[in-house]
């Protein structure tokens, strides 16, 4: 049995046969076809199961508007469910499974779901799995989690690639029928530059579907002669395979290719999709219409499908869905489907017409004023049976039904900036409203000109209308001649008296539910539509929306544009995850920032941490280390007893040059910059302007009008954002300039009693950076190995320490420098467990104390923010909300018993006290365990901290089980006095 | 979006940052009586208007620039795109 319904002619290449498979068993079809066209060409209508009762379904239509048609393509790997049979296209080789159905797509256990349908109905989720809750997590999610979804995934992961890209463009055409291609070429022809883009592998709309002519051609001649023209002009970009997903703001459009798509396996370097954003003076939606089905009962049965479907099936691709067929219409375009089809020898049996005064044809039966009320056949559809106008009924043999309820145009691009579209009483549905995305103007039938004569005409006359707004001139072409009906429908949405009368055939919403929500009061057509799911699949309604609408209105006594309709919103058509991620997916998710020691710390094993963006080292294991805390604690105890080595090139800095640098920074920090002189650094606090702490450094003065200033790590970004506001938002005449050289200096912190010592053999001679000359706190330019550097004495670990930094180009190599030079020391190089162990041993805040709610009165810097100057944040500082009298302080903690953790998150509690939110005392903010003190210790904000030194008060996090004493000490563990710091 | 840099010409929004009301600007007086309310005005208030905005946007993938922007922000229709620095110095914000 090959391909028993495939007649003469059409759009598929004969000459090349293709072999595929549809749920294990072997079919053939021909170039051109889609999944859709080669199923219904071996004379398979079943194609697939519907979501809630499993109802055996075929493709209602032939694009990519279908609801039914969804199967898994591809296997392996490259499985991809839900994907539209009607608009994959063939190749060979190709495999795919029906889905939502077990055992088998003609035996579905859970068609049981149809049987009970009376207790199924719109809401039975809603009030049936309401109580009691601890039933839903138990029971019924399982449950429904189990029956629901449709394909599945193949829980590897795509082995494919997607891109993004840019285009630009003067006019970008969205659709190819007749109006698209007028408006292109109309365009193209006065010179604007071009991208005519559409879904289809094959250009032309509905020309392909039609066989009428234009001019003295036959219709799909003058599409690929148009085409052709078009593709031979330098100014137009010709885009197949390509979905416009959403209009977006001042011109700029999504689009989806389908490079790879139409092929087993995307060509060596081909990505399998690419997302377009196209930038665009003038848009032309030219998307076309949508036929809508009629509401009837059983209505839902393979083989009924949308007349013009039919009609694409038996002219594009020569398969008809059966031998003989019969066509449901309440208007005119319906008969057209009957007479192609009959002339293609399709036998018609009868043309049901809901109109009395239907057309008449010598070459099939047409019966008026009569209406469907059943249907037959299990599996596909065997017989109609049809009310007559007199009341008697009459069934009819026939294998497929076309079903047409007139046109609605496809409006969804237009509404996208939430423009609402409008009624239109001349073909009984909505077009585009009157206020359409900024650029873009409708032509052809997504304007409501059904006739292709209208659809010529409205493409060139939009066409000039875009080119006038960009300011071009162009010469109106002389339209061929081509089919001008007048349109003739009378509005018939639904067979009254059907029980079981399918509205959305994915989400299996009958008519009858719209009868129930209105009858629940769910009324507006918002309401409406979360209530039954209408329009909420894949599909999202595009065929079911307005007979949806059109029951609600005639249960509320209102006409359809007094209820309104929903409004759409992008993407379009469905569009992979894969594909708005692009690249950025697994290792290339983000950027990676690697340190200029990077490649040294990877020869050494070291473990990376990442630091937003940036890989740091987080410690170096060294043979015979098995836990990360041996590696720290040696790290710690080396750099304390002689000297240690740690890549600071993370820290954020900033240049700052300028006559007005100094007045510029003391508006920048709290505490007084003017007065620092050169040669010097100073630590600096900045607070947002409403008196929180921001970020804090350091800012060494190299020059009288040059500074350079430090961020942490995190903060880096925000603090160059914030510097910028400051100097030109709101002192703009100041003399100064900031760039960010985060990435021009590598940096190393040189810590330890021996850092001095390590220096000496790295910086080149001529510098002294004995005590006297350089003393704590002193900076200056030197030179490594004749490179330029710089030199900062400062210290975050507590010890003598200085922080050295060459252009980056030579970090790497000053790290093997300083490694080889610190041989004679045992010199360690430390990772960010080190550096942070030290840091809480000396008591000084980071990241945890800066946490975006504290203040310098809680950091125990209150003095430091100067009170005879203006700087940013100092004013709102005052606020007497942020100097209560108990606010909190930096601290200590000490745990009484030496064993005992001092876990961060924690809170402090007076002893005695009840453990709750009223009396809380404060938390823990950083914990480590320091190897100088041999116990954990950390530091935290205590209310009133400062003046509990002594107290033992009770730590406590109820979520870990932590219940103990600690004692409240200061927060310099390790010298303070600060000795060390300036020997 | 598109933001049409006074210097640089159209530029996509994605290269930028949003800050917020353009009356960031405004800062007040450190040495006025009521600075702190003036200040907490300041920080805190904002109008929120369906309609036209002024508005800061930063051109951090770009040239660093602080920009101000008018936007509809029911349309997105952006109407006037100034370099900050010369709205503060007309605003009087000129030392």
């Amino acid at each position: 049995m090959t391909q028993v319904n495939r007649l003469a002619g059409g759009q598929v290449d004969r000459s090349k046969e293709l072999s595929f498979k549809f749920d294990g068993k072997s079919y053939r079809g021909y170039q051109g076809d889609t999944l859709a066209s080669a199923l219904l060409a071996n004379d398979v209508r079943l194609m697939g199961r519907s979501f809630k009762y499993h109802r055996p379904r075929g493709p209602l239509t032939s694009g990519s508007e279908e609801p039914n048609a969804i199967v898994e393509l591809r296997s392996g790997a490259r499985q991809e469910p839900n994907t539209r049979a009607t608009t994959a296209e063939l190749f060979d080789g190709l495999t795919a499974k029906s889905q939502n159905r077990w055992p088998s797509l003609a035996f579905d256990a859970l068609a049981i779901n149809d049987r009970l349908s009376n207790f199924l109905a719109a809401g039975f989720y809603y009030k049936t799995f309401m109580w009691p809750a601890v039933f839903w997590e138990k029971l019924y999610e399982p449950i429904i989690r189990k029956a629901a979804g449709l394909g599945s995934l193949s829980l590897q992961d795509d082995p494919d690639s997607y891109d993004k890209g840019f285009r630009h463009c003067d006019l970008l055409v969205i659709g190819s029928g007749p109006s698209g291609l007028m408006a292109a070429l109309t365009a193209a022809r006065a010179g604007a530059e071009v991208i005519l883009a559409d879904e289809d592998f094959l250009l032309g709309g509905r020309l392909n579907a039609e066989t009428y002519a234009i001019g003295d051609e036959d219709a799909r001649d003058w599409a690929a002669a148009t085409v052709a023209e078009l593709g031979a002009m330098s100014n137009v970009r010709i885009m197949p395979r390509t979905t416009v997903i959403g209009a977006f703001d001042h011109g700029i459009y999504g689009a989806l290719e389908r490079v790879s798509d139409h092929v087993a396996v995307p060509a060596d370097g081909k990505p399998r999709q690419i997302l377009w954003r196209i930038y665009t003076k003038q848009t032309i939606l030219a998307a076309g219409a949508t036929e809508r089905p009629i509401a009837f009962e059983q209505n839902d049965r393979p083989g009924i499908m949308l007349a013009s479907a039919m009609r694409a099936y038996v002219n594009r691709w020569a398969a008809t869905p059966a031998h003989t067929v019969a066509i449901f219409t309440n208007n005119d375009d319906g008969h057209r489907t009957a007479h192609d089809l009959a002339a293609k020898g399709v036998t018609v049996a009868a043309v049901i017409d809901t109109r009395a005064d239907a057309l008449k044809s010598e070459h099939f039966e047409v019966i008026p004023g009569a209406t469907i009320t059943n249907t037959q056949g299990r599996l596909g559809l065997t017989v109609i049976e049809v009310t007559l106008s007199t009341g008697q009924t009459r069934s009819i043999s026939c294998g497929a039904l076309g079903v047409s309820g007139g046109w609605n145009p496809n409006v969804h691009l237009a509404s996208h900036q939430r423009g609402r579209p409008t009624w239109m009483p001349e073909i009984s549905a909505f077009g585009p409203g009157a206020t359409l995305p900024e650029g873009m103007h409708a032509a052809g039938a997504a304007m409501g000109q059904l006739s292709t004569h209208g659809a010529l005409q409205s493409g060139a006359a939009q066409a000039l209308v875009a080119l006038k707004a960009m300011g071009k001139e162009g010469a109106r072409p002389d339209p061929p001649e081509a089919e001008d009906a007048p349109i003739r429908i009378t509005p018939f949405w639904h067979v009254s008296g059907a029980k079981r009368a399918w509205l959305d055939q994915q989400n299996d919403v009958t008519a009858k539910d719209v009868k129930l929500a209105h009858q629940e009061n769910f009324r507006s057509v918002e309401h409406l539509k979360r209530y039954t799911t209408l329009g909420m699949a894949t599909d999202q309604g595009k065929t079911s929306n307005m007979g949806g609408l059109a029951i609600m209105a005639e249960l509320a006594g209102k006409s359809i544009p007094e209820v309104g309709t929903t409004i759409f919103r992008p993407p379009y058509t469905p569009t992979a995850i894969g594909a708005f991620a692009g690249r950025s997916a697994g290792a290339d998710f983000r950027p990676i920032r690697k340190t200029p020691s990077h490649f040294w710390a990877e020869e050494q094993g070291a473990v990376f941490v990442e630091v937003g963006m940036w890989l740091r080292t987080q410690w170096f294991p060294r043979p015979g280390e098995t836990h990360w805390r041996q590696s720290v604690d040696r790290e710690v105890a080396q750099t304390r007893k002689s000297v240690g080595i740690c890549d600071v090139t993370t820290l954020g800095k900033i240049d700052v040059q300028g006559a007005d640098a100094a007045t510029f920074l003391n508006k920048i920090y709290c505490n007084p910059f003017a007065k620092v002189p050169i040669g010097k650094v100073r630590y600096g606090l900045m607070l947002r302007e409403d008196g929180i702490a921001m970020d804090d450094g350091t800012a060494a003065r190299l020059a009288e009008d040059h500074f350079v200033v430090t961020t942490t790590t995190a903060n880096a970004v925000g603090v160059y954002r914030h510097m910028e506001f400051v100097r030109q938002c709101l002192f703009p005449d100041l003399d100064v300039q900031l760039i960010s050289t985060t990435e021009a200096w590598a940096q190393f912190s040189v810590a330890g009693p021996n850092a001095r010592n390590l220096l000496r053999k790295v910086v080149d001679e001529e510098h002294d950076i004995s005590n006297e000359a350089f003393p704590y706190m002193g900076c200056g330019e030197i030179s490594v190995g004749g490179v330029r550097g710089r030199l900062f004495r400062i210290s975050f670990s507590g010890e003598l320490a200085y922080e050295i930094a060459v252009p980056t180009r030579y970090g790497d190599a000053l790290i093997r420098k300083m490694v080889a030079a610190g041989e004679e020391f045992d010199a360690v190089v430390y990772g960010t467990e080190a550096l942070g162990v030290m840091r809480i041993e000396k008591g000084h805040a980071a990241g945890n104390e800066l946490n975006g709610t504290t203040t310098a009165l809680n950091l125990g810097m209150g003095r430091m923010v100067n009170k005879k100057k203006d700087s940013i944040g100092s004013t709102l500082s005052e606020r007497p909300g942020l100097n209560e009298k108990d606010a909190l302080k930096l601290v200590g903690l000490k745990p009484v018993d030496p064993a005992d953790p001092v876990p961060a998150g924690a809170h402090l509690m007076t002893k005695g006290t009840p453990v709750d939110a009223a009396h809380d005392q404060g938390y823990v903010t950083s914990a480590c365990f320091s190897p100088n003190l041999g116990c954990h210790i950390a530091i935290g904000y205590l209310k009133s901290g400062d003046a509990r030194m002594g107290e033992v008060i009770r730590l406590v996090s109820p979520l870990t089980g932590v219940d103990h004493d600690v004692e409240v000490v200061s927060a310099h563990f390790i010298d303070p006095e600060g000795e060390r710091l300036r020997v | 979006m598109i933001i049409d840099h006074p210097l640089l010409g159209p530029r996509d929004s994605a290269e930028f940052t949003y800050l917020g009301d353009a009356s960031l600007i405004h800062r007040p007086d450190w040495e006025a009586k009521d600075a702190i309310s003036q200040f907490a005005e300041y920080g805190y208030q904002r109008d929120n208007p369906a309609g036209t905005h002024r508005e800061l946007w930063f051109h951090e993938q770009g040239d660093r620039s602080w920009l101000v922007v008018t936007r509809s922000t029911t349309t997105h229709e952006i109407t006037q795109v100034e370099l900050a620095r010369d709205v503060a110095r007309r605003e009087g914000r000129s030392t």
